[in-house]
């Protein structure tokens, strides 16, 4: 083991070539990795119970991709409402209005201290509560009378369940990006004369935008996924549609296995917008600009590599 | 007679039970480069910050320009102005912070165009053609793509007096531009001040640069403790200090 030499002929060091560490406990780890793969590919591809051809039938049924539509429908319209509350709920909590920043510090309180199948089942029921829901004045006369059990349907039951409790992460998420962003922007904005609503939308909520989106990435991938509890309140999504099905011919398993394809496809296309999402955001507040999704999905290939090599993409093992 | 800039009259400022100003009698005519000089918190940034109102006076009478700041009279009543109304009147007021705070995720050139647009509706050609000549003339022609984040500090602290003169202000405040800047890079934005006053522009400027204070400003005043101590014109201020206080600060700094 004498290959690295220290100096070269003009007596400049010459560049680093020095025998690696060997590590054989990550050899046997990978190996011992590999062995388990193969057994757990070997037996799901083998066992004739996960009936790979039922799956694959059902993948593309109607009443499968009609449950898609209506996952999707609920993570999107959920997701936007919580958005939305959240913002104006941080809003609200950053105010210097005892009355409006307490209010939204109950809101919170109240839907992040209750589980949302809880709140889910509360918006089903609504009507026993309030048969009747009016329009009109505070403590006054009404001018439109509905009646909740039509007004409330499964769908909506579920879109205001897991609106509203998103709403309330959204607002925590929302209020540490606005406070993320230096106090200094607020005084120059405000000594150039923006309004704050005008500092608010143009100086600090795109920059707060850096901070808001990757946890908002994982919120509307974990919302993709708590969308199933609908299924609960009779939504027609993909557990409920899944379920329609096995109840009858009872391939539960296979039914199962194709809905979860279905999530993990939905999942993966989501983290890919939330890569691009983050790169948008992100302008700006490096020096050196980002070179693009190939690249970084290239970079943590690297990194995957197997150990005992050098690793040029890698991170150190821990 | 000339209606003073800036006339500061028995100025209090308290945050909580600390009184930071404690009765500021100034003026600064229009024209004049004020120098305000003084150790750390004696108040000279907390002022400079009432001017524009970023911070509220609680006692005294403060106006820009004829105008009291942050509110309305009406006979012996002080009303407070609305916030359209303080920002309007902060939007014909520079400033330039110690610490830039140039718009992170802004270019050099849409933080100079962003106020002149969203505040006072200019076109977005007309703006960006003025910021294009401003950028220039503070010799960054070249940056006018360049985020805030790949900029050295001496630029970013160029860019920030363009973005203030984007507005075409009647009156510049200054609070420490050259405190956080590495020594190397302070001339640049001197320069840049210096071009300025010649220009004519009413400037308040919160320094300790002495060589500056001394070529530029018509005025110097030092301040201690929440209180003018001492207000004259540079050789009479920093070169020949009548009061003990004032000479202890000018030796440990000159």
């Amino acid at each position: 083991m004498s290959s690295a030499e220290v100096t070269g002929e003009e007596g400049r060091p010459d560049e680093i070539r020095a025998v690696p560490v060997r590590h054989p406990g990550r050899w046997v780890a990978a190996a011992v990795v590999l062995v388990l793969a193969v057994a757990i590919v070997r037996s799901v591809v083998t066992n004739p119970r996960f009936e790979w051809s039922v799956v694959g039938h059902y993948l593309f049924d109607e009443r499968i991709l009609e449950g898609l539509r209506i996952t999707l429908e609920l993570t999107i319209i959920a997701m936007a409402v919580g958005v939305v509350l959240g913002i104006i709920l941080a809003i609200m909590r950053l105010s210097p209005n005892r009355l409006v920043s307490g209010s939204s510090w109950l809101y919170i309180w109240f839907f992040r201290g209750t589980p949302v199948l809880v709140q889910l089942f509360f918006w089903y029921y609504i009507a026993a509560l309030y048969p009747k829901i009016g329009i009109g004045i505070p403590f006054g006369p009404s001018f439109v009378h509905l009646n909740a059990n039509t007004l409330i349907v499964p769908f909506t039951a579920g879109i205001l369940g897991l609106g509203l409790n998103e709403g309330a992460y959204m607002a925590e998420i929302v209020r540490a990006g606005i406070i993320s962003v230096d106090e200094g922007q607020d005084d120059a904005a405000r000594a150039l004369g923006m309004t704050r609503l005008q500092t608010m939308r143009r100086v600090v909520l795109p920059q707060a935008m850096r901070v808001i989106i990757p946890p908002t990435g994982n919120e509307t991938i974990s919302m993709l996924k708590t969308t199933s509890l609908a299924s609960v309140i009779t939504v027609p999504e993909l557990v409920y549609a899944a379920g329609n099905i096995y109840s009858t011919n009872f391939k539960t398993i296979p039914l199962l296995i194709t809905i979860s394809i279905w999530y993990l496809v939905c999942t993966s296309i989501l983290y890919v917008g939330q890569y691009y999402l983050e790169l948008y955001y992100g302008r700006g507040s490096s020096r050196e600009q980002e070179s693009g999704l190939p690249a970084t999905v290239l970079r943590g290939l690297m990194s995957f590599r197997l150990p005992g090599g050098s690793r040029p993409g890698g991170g150190e093992h821990r | 007679m000339i209606t003073p800039m800036v006339l500061a009259e028995g100025v209090h400022k308290r945050f909580g039970r600390n009184e930071v100003l404690k009765g500021i009698d100034l003026e600064v005519a229009p024209g004049e480069v004020m120098c305000l000089l003084g150790p750390s918190g004696s108040g000279k940034s907390t002022f400079l910050r009432c001017i524009n109102h970023l911070e509220k006076i609680n006692r005294g009478r403060l106006s820009v320009d004829g105008e009291l700041v942050g509110y309305r009279q009406e006979g012996e009543r002080l009303h407070e102005l609305r916030e359209s109304e303080v920002a309007r009147k902060r939007a014909e007021i520079g400033m330039v912070f110690q610490h830039f705070n140039l718009f992170g995720h802004m270019t050099a050139l849409e933080n100079t165009t962003c106020a002149p647009m969203r505040v006072k509706g200019v076109g977005r050609d007309q703006a960006r053609g003025r910021a294009v000549e401003l950028l220039g003339r503070v010799g960054l022609a070249d940056k006018l793509d360049a985020y805030p984040a790949q900029l050295s500090g001496g630029q970013k602290q160029r860019v920030a007096i363009a973005r203030a003169l984007a507005m075409e202000p009647k009156l510049m405040l200054f609070d420490e531009p050259t405190s956080a800047l590495d020594p190397e890079l302070v001339g640049d934005v001197l320069d840049a001040m210096k071009q300025l006053a010649r220009d004519g522009m009413t400037m308040v400027v919160v320094t300790h640069e002495m060589g500056f204070a001394r070529e530029v400003a018509d005025s110097v005043v030092f301040m201690d403790g929440g209180l003018v101590v001492e207000c004259g014109p540079p050789e009479q201020v920093i070169t020949n200090p009548r009061h003990e206080r004032t000479r202890a600060f000018l030796s440990k700094v000159l």
